[in-house]
């Protein structure tokens, strides 16, 4: 049968199912620097290492100290959340009176600290990390193979994302958080505590990344390089959905995860080019991007 | 740009000994750098262990005892013909190196092989793939050693027509030594009268091949041909379904990576295997205590023997310039414990036997690096391009 | 400025006697980065916008050069003027999109141009994808100087080098350039009274390129070598480092960054992946600290801009 423009329905509907799989991890990611962003203002150029620092820290576990995937879930991202906020006492405090490029040219020189150091010690291709055993094998969906694996991502990402959404669009806490961007001072006079909370908003976009670090362990290489030219990607991700908006990053995610797949089985040479050309064309016609709005 | 880093020196002239070669040997010293990827991708196939294998020449050699000068020096190319180019101009303008070895990553081998040929040095390559080192870049100054991409292509692809796979689909990494390999794989199976049901190439780099894995699954093809071996194979079930994955490129490393429960059942061509003779045995575990226990790959095997062929031809030429030796190791047959007997062609290249191994499974396997079986030999003068149809000006 | 002339004839003459004492073809390469970083900082220093995406100037460039002498057998003059008129249409193109947006997104969309630019690269032909474009020719300088001799290519780099470091001094002191501060400083006073503000900025962005362009196009000729690493989004980040270090907004500042780390990856580069760690602990010192870069600081101390 020729189906569409002579690609079987059933193999287009295989890769449009690999498309939303990959959308899950853009969406996760851009999800964590749309937070970090709209909230804060801040460039999070080291998510891409936060991301891979992640997937090391669940080798780590598993191999040293023989913790299996589902807690590593919960631990690794507090790890590398910690460590993001510690991050921010310490360094991009000091940047936030200064033009918001010297917090991107900051973040940027700590993801090459990060990405060196971890390629000195482990060389450039990572270690193995398996699938967890509860989650092996698959169901043949008559139109492919599909991993359980690859299912519980979906299923996963969907729900932290929301869940974020739903935190900071619809409840106090979250509502204390935009106020706090909006006018820092009069928040602080209510007697809220802002730089903590500019902090742990900080620590939970970074844990962001790291959960996503931890879920793209098993499929994806886990490798010192794995968040590099992942991160140009997840920044055009964001900046098409809008800096600021939350529900944006997560749409525009899946969005583009199907488009690039898409793109793989009709033109796979460029499918790494295509979210830039999107992304070109979208800040030509909108440029506060898809659900944005101009600050 | 990346400098040198001077490993070891090998004994000074305790050339009281009379008879020392009274050799034109430039600057006194036979300066042999060796340039490869030291911390990326390709650091395990060659990398350190390859620096190892030339010091174990070096020693086989008996440089000491003969009276000559010998000295290694190391760069990182990261993979980048700009910093190949780089660092062989800063070698031979600088440093005064005569040789230049391994070299994997066709892109900078051809960087440095116009560089060489400018400089009228030497350079031999034993990681580097490219089969137009020998073809129409093929110059006075350079021989390639261990493999080459006609070899693998030809090597896989017909013996794995022989066993009945003659329908292929091609999954390969977009960019040019990718297209060549494919190219000259599907030359071989249409040659023999297969067929190809389709190819995808994907960009390069890639981290996730799902959506081509998928590609290949829906054609049906008995045999899916990757250019490197992959970690998601096995996820989507479909050796289970069926067909068989051949591998174009693959090390004994990239097994060692992937484990025998995702790489077993692969074929796959090289040059060399630690456990095929006694002496490649024996040699191999002198390697692995060099090595952290790491068993060689067929590129760290070549640069051991080249490097020892290529002191062989300085003592015979009594010269270490650089299209001189490179004439005499044409002019002598090659013979070690690595590579067993074998000769270089006019056009440069080195040809020895190849082999179609086949990755066994986890339970035919007796511990680490017991990875592979021997399904075939393919002869030397079969094995590799034939001289005349290379395109190499220098062959008459 | 008196002494910005002084500092610049010490900064040729030192240019000039060091291939004495140290190898030439690690100068040239300098100089090349040098009046990269210039014509980057021109754009960020002068006119406050940060290009997260110059390695496409470079890059293009480098390929434009490196194909017409290859191909087309262009003498070298004329390929390095193609391969800058290259970069120049493509600063075009690339400033029509991009300038319309400040800050944060200006850097964003020069990023997403840049990919563009490179996943282009990777797949043309012409550009030989990984392979590069090698063994360039240098040619005949005007038909009568031999550029494979290293010494009259190093003039020849020399000469580039300090004339389009002229052409950005010229323009930093020019009526043009003042505006440009004015736009830096405050953007709404500046429309207030009346400029053109798209017209200018897009002129900067152009100016840039084009420098860029050139010291791409030179460095092709250099390394006989055109290939994918020019225009790698890591490229871009060097850049930024260069200027961060040398010092942002001032004269002589993109040279001594230039010179500081590409000395650092020489000299450094058998500690393998540490050049990274280095790099970006000397960006985050940078940022943190030493804002004002090497020349900046000098330049704070001897109480005179440099």
């Amino acid at each position: 049968m020729d189906g569409f423009f002579g690609v079987p329905p059933q193999a287009l509907f295989g890769q449009l199912l690999i498309g939303l799989i990959n959308g899950s991890f853009y969406a996760l990611l851009s999800l964590g620097l749309a937070v970090i962003f709209g909230l804060l203002n801040i460039i999070n150029f080291t998510h891409g290492a936060q991301y891979m620092m992640g997937a090391f820290c669940a080798w780590f576990l598993l191999h040293k100290l023989g913790i299996g995937y589902w807690w590593s879930l919960l631990i690794a991202p507090l790890a590398v959340g910690l460590f993001g906020a510690l991050i921010e006492r310490l360094m991009l405090k000091r940047l936030y009176q200064l033009d918001h490029l010297y917090g991107l040219l900051l973040t940027f020189g700590l993801a090459l600290i990060i990405q060196g150091l971890f390629r000195n010690e482990f060389g450039s291709s990572g270690p193995p990390y398996p699938i967890p055993r509860a989650l092996e094998g698959g169901n043949n969906l008559g139109f492919m193979f599909l991993p359980n694996y690859r299912a519980w991502v979906i299923v996963a990402s969907l729900v932290v994302c929301l869940g974020t959404w739903f935190v900071i669009e619809k409840t106090k806490l979250g509502s204390y958080l935009r106020a706090a961007t909006e006018n820092p001072q009069l928040v602080q006079a209510f007697g809220i505590n802002v730089p903590r909370m500019i902090t742990l908003t900080y620590g939970f976009g970074v844990g962001l990344a790291a959960l996503a670090g931890v879920m793209a362990a098993p499929i994806y290489q886990v490798s010192p390089q794995m968040g590099a030219d992942l991160i140009i990607v997840v920044f055009a991700v964001v900046v098409i959905g809008g800096m600021g908006s939350i529900m944006g990053s997560i749409v525009t995610g899946f969005a583009l995860g199907l488009i690039e797949g898409l793109t793989k089985v009709f033109y796979p040479e460029a499918s790494n080019t295509v979210i830039f050309v999107i992304m070109a064309i979208v800040l030509m016609v909108k440029p506060a991007g898809l659900f944005g709005s101009q600050k | 740009m990346k400098l040198k880093r001077k490993i070891s020196s090998v004994a000074v002239a305790l050339a009281l000994s009379a008879g020392a070669a009274q050799a034109q040997i430039s600057d006194g010293v036979i300066k042999i750098g060796v340039m490869n990827d030291q911390s990326g991708t390709y650091a395990d196939l060659a990398g350190p262990g390859s620096v190892v294998a030339a010091r174990m020449a070096v020693e086989d050699f008996g440089a000491a005892k003969k009276g000559m000068k010998v000295e290694i020096l190391v760069a990182d190319h990261q993979n980048k013909p700009d910093v190949g180019s780089s660092i062989a101009r800063q070698w031979y303008d600088v440093d005064k190196v005569d040789l230049i070895m391994d070299v994997p990553t066709s892109s900078v081998v051809l960087a440095v092989n116009q560089i060489t040929k400018e400089k009228n040095k030497a350079l031999i390559v034993s990681t580097g793939a490219t089969a137009d080192l020998t073809g129409k870049a093929c110059t006075p100054n350079s021989i390639h050693w261990t493999y080459d991409t006609w070899a693998l292509a030809n090597g896989t692809g017909s013996a794995i027509m022989k066993t009945g796979g003659d329908t292929w689909f091609f999954l390969t990494a977009d960019y040019a030594f990718g297209h060549s390999l494919e190219q000259q794989t599907e030359a071989v199976v249409l040659k023999n009268g297969g067929k190809v049901l389709g190819k995808v190439r994907h960009p390069f780099p890639s981290a996730d091949f799902s959506s081509f894995l998928l590609q290949a699954q829906s054609s049906k093809a008995k045999i899916i041909g990757l250019a490197n071996a992959i970690k998601q194979g096995a996820e989507f079930g479909i050796v289970k379904g069926g067909q068989q994955f051949a591998g174009l490129l693959v090390f004994l490393t990239d097994v060692h990576a992937l484990g025998l429960d995702k790489a077993q059942g692969l074929l796959l061509t090289e040059a060399f295997y630690w456990d095929r003779t006694p002496e490649t045995r024996a040699w191999s575990q002198r390697f692995a205590k060099l090595h952290k226990g790491a068993m060689p790959t067929m590129a760290q095997a070549g640069v051991y023997s080249a490097t020892l062929h290529y002191l062989k031809a300085i003592e015979a030429a009594r010269t270490d310039d650089g299209p001189k030796v490179i004439e005499q190791m044409k002019k002598m047959p090659s013979d070690d414990q690595v590579f067993g007997k074998g000769r270089v062609r006019q056009d440069g290249r080195h040809v020895h036997d190849m082999y179609l191994f086949e990755v066994k499974k986890p339970s035919e396997s007796k511990g680490p690096w017991d990875y592979y079986k021997v399904r075939a030999t393919i002869p030397a003068e079969q094995a590799f391009r034939p001289e005349k149809e290379g395109g190499c000006p220098l062959v008459k | 400025m008196k002494h910005q002339r002084i500092a610049f004839a010490v900064m040729v003459a030192l240019f000039a006697l060091a291939p004495l004492a140290m190898y030439p073809v690690f100068l040239m390469k300098v100089m090349c980065f040098a009046l990269f970083a210039c014509a980057f900082n021109l754009l960020i220093g002068y006119g406050g916008l940060l290009s997260f995406g110059h390695a496409m100037f470079l890059g293009v460039a480098g390929y434009g050069a490196a194909y017409s002498a290859k191909v087309w057998g262009f003498a070298p003059e004329f390929a390095i003027l193609f391969g800058t008129a290259a970069a120049t249409a493509l600063g075009l193109l690339a400033g029509l999109i991009a300038i319309r947006r400040q800050g944060i997104y200006f850097a964003m969309i020069t990023l997403a141009l840049a990919q563009m630019v490179f996943f282009f690269c990777v797949q043309a032909d012409f550009t030989g994808g990984e392979d590069g474009i090698q063994a360039v020719p240098r040619g005949m300088l005007l038909g009568v100087l031999d550029l494979s001799n290293v010494w009259a290519m190093y003039a020849t780099v020399l000469a580039i080098f300090a004339g389009g470091f002229l052409l950005i001094y010229r323009v930093i002191h020019s009526p043009f350039g003042q505006v440009l501060k004015a736009i830096r400083e405050n953007e709404p006073r500046a429309i207030s009274l009346g400029y053109d503000i798209n017209r200018y900025k897009l002129l900067a962005f152009v100016l840039s390129a084009a420098l860029a362009g050139l010291a791409g196009a030179t460095k092709a000729l250099v390394f006989q070598l055109a290939s994918l690493t020019d225009v790698h989004w890591t490229m871009s980040g060097e850049v930024v480092l260069m200027t961060l270090v040398g010092g942002l907004g001032t004269v002589f500042g993109p040279v001594a960054g230039a010179l500081v780390i590409i000395s650092m990856e020489n000299y450094l580069a058998q500690l393998g992946a540490w050049v990274t760690v280095v790099q970006g602990v000397i960006f985050v010192i940078c940022v943190l600290t030493f804002r004002r870069g090497v020349i900046g600081e000098l330049g704070n101390w001897l109480k005179k801009p440099l």
